[in-house]
C-alpha cells in the first residue's frame, strides 16, 4: 500500500512523503479519525526546537495523540471497524526494572519517528488500545495527555506518605487540568488546590477546593503533596513556591517540560526531607487504565469534555496548518483536527 | 450495493517497449494494479471490487490477487472489452449477473495505474456518488490550455474554468448503464471518458477534488517519476 505520510520539513510546512508499506504479522492499520495538537507539536511546527534536535528528527510527520479507526489487522485481537487509540511511546526492548516510557532506547510519535499525520498508521498491534463501544471519540483523542496526568498522579501516591489531606497543583494548562481531575477521582476526599495565572482558566477547576493566582497565595496554607505542571521559565518559581507551602516529607512530582535548567533550593529540600518525583509521558497500561476509568465515571468524562474547544476539519496541508495557527491563539482546552485528508 | 471497479483493460502501449501492460510493471516491491487495489480494499464501505483485465491476463491477475492479497473474498477478476467504456460495461456485467443490478447501487470507476489515490478522494467519491448520482475527479488546471484544430490554436479558454480529469469517477449504476444505451453509435465512437456518458445525456455530474500526486502512470517517464517518489519506512 502506498501511504501519504504528511510530514514537517521546515517552520510550518508540511510535504507528503508516498511510503510503500507492508503490513506484518501482529500489526494493524488504523486510519487516524480524530487529531489533537499538544505543546510539543507546536514547538516542532514553529522550529522552537534546537537546531540539534531539529536536524535530527525533520522530516517527520508531527501529532501524538489521536484516535482512529482499524481497517485492517494481522492481529487477532483486531477487526477492521475496531476504534482505537495509538500509544504513541514504542519500547524496543523490555526492562523488569524500568517502565517502557523511561528506557531511553524507546521511540516516541512524533519525537522519534512519524507521528499520526498521516493517510494511515501501520502500528503494532500491542501499542494500540481498543475503545469500548460509544466512548467519546473528541476526548479520546487527547486520551494520550489525560494518560500523562494519570502516570503523574499514580507515581506522586505511589510514593507519598499516609498524609494525603491536600495536594496543590502548580499551573493551569491542560496537563494541570487533566491531573488535577484524575487525583480527585482517584482520591475523592482529598482537597484540591491550584495556582495559576490566568483567572478564567482557574475558573473551570469546578471540582477543586480552592484556586489562586500565584501571587495571591496564603501564606499559612500548607499542604500534604505537590504538582508542578507549569513547564518552561514557570518552573523555577513554581517549585519554589511548592517548597515554601510543602509540609515537612511532603511529596512533589514535576512533570513540567524546560528547555533551560531549573534552579532548585535543594537546601530547603533537605531541611523538610521532602520526595520529588520525575513523570514524563505514559505506559500503555495508563491509557487503559484512562480508559477505563473515563468509561465508568460520567463526572471526569464531563470534566474533560469541557477541554475540546476548537474543532477544524482538514481536507488538505493547507488545512492543517490552519489549525496549527489556530491552536496557537487559542487560549483554553485542546484543538483538535478532523483528519479528512 | 457500492463497488468499485478497476480498470485494468490497457494493453500499455504508451509505456513503449515493455514485457507487459503497465499495470503489471512493479512500482516499490508490488505491481501497480496491487497498489491501487490495496487502498479500495482499505475501504470497508465497499461490497465487492471487480478488477476488468485484458482476456489474456486474467490467469495472471488472479494469480497476484492470490500472491498479494489473500485471494480477498471481495475481489472478483473479469475480462476486459475492446475499448474503455466496453471495459467498463464488462465490469457492470459481471456485476449484474451474479448480484443483479438495483436502483440505488453505485460503482466507483478507477484507473488501475493511478496507485496513489488517497483515503479522501475514494470518500468523496462514495459520498458525492450516494448524493449526486454521478461524481468526476478533477485537479485544477496549472497549465493554460489551448484548443487547437489542424495544428491552429484556435482557442484558449479561461483557466479558472478549466479542470483535469483524473479518476474515480463514479455512477449510479442504472442511470450509467441507461445513458450508455442510448448513445448512437457515432457517440460512442467519440468517448474516450466514462464521464462523458452521463454529459452527452444532459445528466449533470459533480466534481469531487482530486490530488496531483493521483496521477496515471501512463509513459515511461511516470513510472520512473513514480519510482523516485515511492519511499520506504525506516525502521
Amino acid at each position: 500500500m502506498l501511504n501519504h505520510v504528511y510530514r514537517l520539513v521546515s517552520a510550518k510546512q508540511f510535504e507528503v512523503a508516498l511510503i510503500e508499506e507492508n503490513l506484518k504479522e501482529g500489526q494493524v492499520v488504523v486510519r487516524p479519525k480524530l487529531l489533537s495538537l499538544c505543546h510539543a507539536d507546536q514547538r516542532y511546527y514553529a522550529f522552537q526546537r534546537s537546531p540539534e534536535v531539529l536536524a535530527k528528527k525533520i522530516p517527520m510527520a508531527l501529532i501524538h495523540e489521536g484516535m482512529g479507526t482499524v481497517v485492517e489487522s494481522k492481529s487477532p485481537e483486531f477487526n477492521p471497524g475496531d476504534e482505537v487509540i495509538i500509544v504513541p511511546t514504542t519500547p524496543v526492548e523490555h526492562s523488569d526494572t524500568i517502565a517502557e516510557n523511561y528506557l531511553p532506547s524507546s521511540k516516541f510519535r512524533s519525537s522519534g519517528f512519524d507521528g499520526l499525520m498521516q493517510e494511515y498508521v501501520i502500528s503494532d498491534a500491542e501499542r494500540v488500545v481498543k475503545l469500548p463501544t460509544d466512548f467519546d471519540s473528541e476526548v479520546a483523542a487527547f486520551t494520550e495527555m489525560i494518560s500523562v496526568g494519570y502516570q503523574a498522579a499514580t507515581r506522586l501516591l505511589r510514593v507519598a506518605g499516609p498524609d494525603r489531606e491536600s495536594v496543590g497543583i502548580w499551573g493551569d494548562g491542560n496537563v494541570s487540568y487533566m491531573t488535577a481531575a484524575i487525583l480527585h477521582v482517584l482520591l475523592p476526599e482529598m482537597k484540591i488546590y491550584v495556582f495559576g495565572h490566568h483567572d478564567y482558566k482557574l475558573s473551570y477547576y469546578s471540582f477543586a477546593t480552592k484556586t489562586y493566582v500565584t501571587d495571591a497565595i496564603p501564606d499559612d496554607l500548607e499542604l500534604s503533596m505537590a504538582v508542578e505542571a507549569t513547564g518552561g521559565n514557570g518552573s523555577h518559581d513554581a517549585i519554589s513556591q511548592i517548597i515554601d507551602h510543602i509540609k515537612p516529607e511532603g511529596s512533589v512530582v514535576l512533570m513540567g517540560v524546560s528547555e533551560n535548567e531549573i534552579p532548585v533550593n535543594t537546601r530547603m529540600i533537605l531541611e523538610k526531607g521532602l520526595t520529588l518525583i520525575g513523570s514524563s509521558r505514559s505506559t500503555k497500561q495508563d491509557f487503559e487504565d484512562v480508559v477505563k476509568l473515563l468509561s465508568g465515571k460520567d463526572e471526569l468524562l464531563e470534566e474533560m469534555r469541557l477541554l475540546v474547544s476548537l474543532k477544524v476539519p482538514v481536507t488538505s496541508v493547507e488545512d492543517a496548518i490552519a489549525a496549527f495557527e489556530a491552536d496557537n491563539s487559542n487560549g483554553w482546552g485542546k484543538t483538535i483536527m478532523e483528519w479528512k485528508v | 450495493m457500492i463497488y468499485a471497479e478497476i480498470l485494468a483493460g490497457g494493453k500499455g502501449t504508451r509505456m513503449g517497449n515493455v514485457p507487459m501492460p503497465k499495470q503489471f510493471l512493479t512500482l516499490g516491491t508490488k505491481p501497480i494494479v496491487i497498489h491501487t487495489l490495496e487502498k479500495f480494499l482499505l475501504n470497508s464501505r465497499f461490497n465487492v471490487i471487480v478488477v476488468v483485465v485484458p482476456m489474456a491476463w486474467v490467469s495472471y491477475m488472479k494469480n497476484l490477487v492470490k500472491e498479494f492479497l489473500d485471494s480477498d473474498e471481495r475481489i472478483r477478476v473479469v475480462e476486459g472489452g475492446a475499448d474503455r467504456n466496453a471495459t467498463l460495461m464488462n465490469g457492470i456485467k459481471a456485476i449484474d449477473n451474479e448480484f443483479g443490478l438495483n436502483d440505488d447501487d453505485v460503482i466507483i470507476t478507477h484507473d488501475s495505474v493511478r496507485p496513489f489515490i488517497t483515503h479522501r478522494i475514494i470518500e468523496d467519491n462514495i459520498d458525492g456518488v450516494l448524493e449526486y448520482g454521478a461524481v468526476d475527479t478533477v485537479i485544477p488546471a496549472i497549465d493554460t490550455i489551448v484548443e487547437a484544430h489542424d495544428n491552429i490554436l484556435t482557442d484558449i479558454p479561461q483557466r479558472s474554468a478549466m479542470y483535469q480529469g483524473q479518476t474515480p469517477q463514479s455512477f449510479n449504476i442504472k442511470k450509467l448503464v441507461t445513458a450508455f444505451a442510448s448513445l448512437t453509435d457515432d457517440e460512442k465512437e467519440t468517448l474516450t471518458d466514462a464521464a462523458k456518458i452521463m454529459v452527452l445525456k444532459g445528466d449533470g455530474v459533480h466534481i469531487v477534488t482530486g490530488d496531483q500526486s493521483n496521477f496515471k502512470v501512463t509513459t515511461s517517464f511516470d513510472l520512473n517519476m513514480a519510482q523516485a517518489l515511492v519511499g520506504k519506512r525506516e525502521d
